[in-house]
């Protein structure tokens, strides 16, 4: 299986199996279409017919570089895999992940948030004891096995509100790590409103990763994001996310500027861009997701306006890269030497087996997106997994699980998808979220773009930089 | 080659091997809490890399 397209001027063939990644001439774009099921002769004479300005012998030299490239299995490579998930989605999988609600309670009303913009549908806002944080680490440490790293999200919510149960939790954690052979990465995820000198210093020497919501421009940020009574938000949290990512810059340590663009800034390249020129080098904005009755939801009909988005954005980044106004875009990121395994790829993001998530009064859901929804509740923190009959139903979710992934090309980079977005969309945690398809689809052909021309743009640098050396 | 140039020296059928031993980030434990990215993120095994 292939995949050929072509953006900003480059020819890109994707050999979906083994994950080689080519870029290629105009002929050989047209001839590798061809290439599986017709006579060499046919292809030879067609792409000739085709390309009067070229030379036989070039054309025959690009259908050897194919075969060659086919013969050594990284062209038109048939499916390896097949037979194998069956066994490894059989496999006993340990919890090695764990998103914690601290704070089912929060000081803004995002018009887009899952909880009813902040409200918890009416309930009293609840925050989650030391006690039950604790049973959940316990709960982390207990079904993990052998494996070492752990993951914990501090997640809500807003979960600066709960800061001091989040700090004793952190303590906690630590102090189980050598008792356990374990080591901790913890995340927290915040929108800012309450971060100050204290929390920036804790989170600079306990955090992995911190994540700051924030959606770019002022205007379309205090639309979406503002507190309970309608006030603005956006110059609140942006001088304080610029200390602390420049903090943890020279610290050397992760962050991400998160955001969420809607059918209201369609035209979201210009927020990723506002970030970047604020001087965020890690930022990651995605798209809402949302019932079709909402005002702000995306419809099918965005999407060709949101891939050009991509486009520009992805073309911008190009022009950024070696520059000191370069960034990362998460979305765009893509590992091509060093990214997952195929099983990884094959199992996707966990949820429900590998990855939980657990409320503040202890329940445990799939993930987080699964929060509330009760017929996905699999147990809580005193009695452990209870409904073993869901996690079987998440542990069989893969690629060949679901019939749409199956002659996907990018596959092997979103494994299947969103079981949430999937679950919210049809009803079904194994069938797919065909808007969000489209847009994954999108962003790895641009990922894929910007790798080849930064590496022709640094080829460029480094040769100019040999003539001056010369 | 002249014709082709190929951006990568990974093949995914060589992961199989090594592979699935799962020390590797969870997607929505970084930046990505409302669509499933895998393929960024980067292998943890150090006997594969």
């Amino acid at each position: 299986m292939i995949h050929q397209y072509k953006n900003n001027g480059y020819d890109i063939v994707l050999d979906v199996n083994s994950g080689a990644i080519h870029e290629v001439d105009d002929p050989t774009y047209d001839m590798i279409s061809e290439y599986e099921g017709t006579p060499k002769e046919t292809v030879i004479s067609d792409i000739c017919r085709k390309y009067p300005k070229e030379t036989k012998e070039d054309i025959e030299e690009a259908y050897d570089e194919i075969t060659q490239l086919k013969d050594e299995k990284a062209l038109f490579t048939p499916d390896p895999y097949k037979d194998r998930v069956i066994d490894y989605t059989k496999r006993p999988t340990v919890v090695k992940a764990m998103c914690l609600n601290v704070a089912h309670a929060c000081n803004l009303s995002c018009k887009y948030c899952f909880a009813d913009e902040g409200l918890y549908f009416g309930r009293k806002a609840e925050l989650m004891s030391f006690e039950v944080g604790k049973k959940a680490f316990d709960f982390l440490i207990a079904h993990s096995g052998n494996r070492r790293n752990l993951e914990v999200d501090f997640f809500g919510g807003e979960p600066t509100l709960n800061w001091e149960v989040v700090k004793q939790l952190v303590a906690y954690g630590r102090g189980q790590e050598k008792k356990y052979d374990k080591h901790f990465r913890f995340t927290f995820t915040t929108n800012g409103i309450l971060l100050n000198d204290e929390i920036m210093d804790f989170a600079n020497k306990e955090m992995d990763n911190v994540v700051m919501s924030i959606d770019g421009r002022r205007e379309v940020h205090d639309h979406m994001r503002p507190f309970h009574n309608g006030d603005p938000t956006w110059d609140v949290i942006v001088p304080k996310y610029q200390k602390f990512c420049a903090e943890r810059e020279a610290l050397g340590k992760e962050y991400y500027v998160r955001g969420t663009y809607t059918r209201y800034n369609l035209d979201f390249a210009k927020d990723v861009l506002a970030l970047a020129d604020l001087g965020f080098k890690e930022i990651s904005i995605e798209p809402v997701v949302a019932p079709p009755e909402a005002d702000y939801s995306l419809r099918e009909e965005d999407i060709p306006t949101l891939c050009e988005q991509y486009d520009i954005l992805a073309r911008e980044m190009i022009k950024r890269h070696g520059t000191d106004k370069d960034f990362n875009f998460y979305h765009f990121m893509i590992d091509l030497e060093g990214g997952p395994c195929v099983y990884k790829r094959l199992s996707g993001c966990g949820s429900g087996t590998e990855y939980v998530s657990i409320t503040p009064d202890g329940s445990i859901f799939p993930c987080h997106q699964f929060v509330g929804k009760p017929d996905f509740k699999l147990g809580d923190v005193d009695s452990g997994i209870v409904r073993d009959d869901i996690v079987t139903d998440f542990k069989g979710c893969n690629v060949y699980s679901r019939p749409k992934c199956r002659d996907c090309f990018a596959k092997y980079y979103c494994s299947g998808g969103c079981s949430a977005n999937s679950y919210n969309f049809t009803g079904h945690i194994r069938d797919v979220y065909e808007i969000g398809c489209a847009l994954e689809r999108k962003r790895i052909e641009c990922a894929i773009m910007i790798k080849a021309a930064c590496a022709e743009k640094d080829a460029k640098s480094a040769s100019k930089e040999n003539e001056k050396t010369a | 080659m002249k014709h082709i140039k190929t951006l990568n020296e990974k093949r995914l059928q060589n992961t199989v091997v090594y592979g699935g031993c799962g020390e590797c980030r969870t997607s929505c434990q970084s930046a990505c809490k409302t669509s499933c990215t895998v393929g960024n993120q980067h292998c943890e095994n150090p006997a594969r890399r």
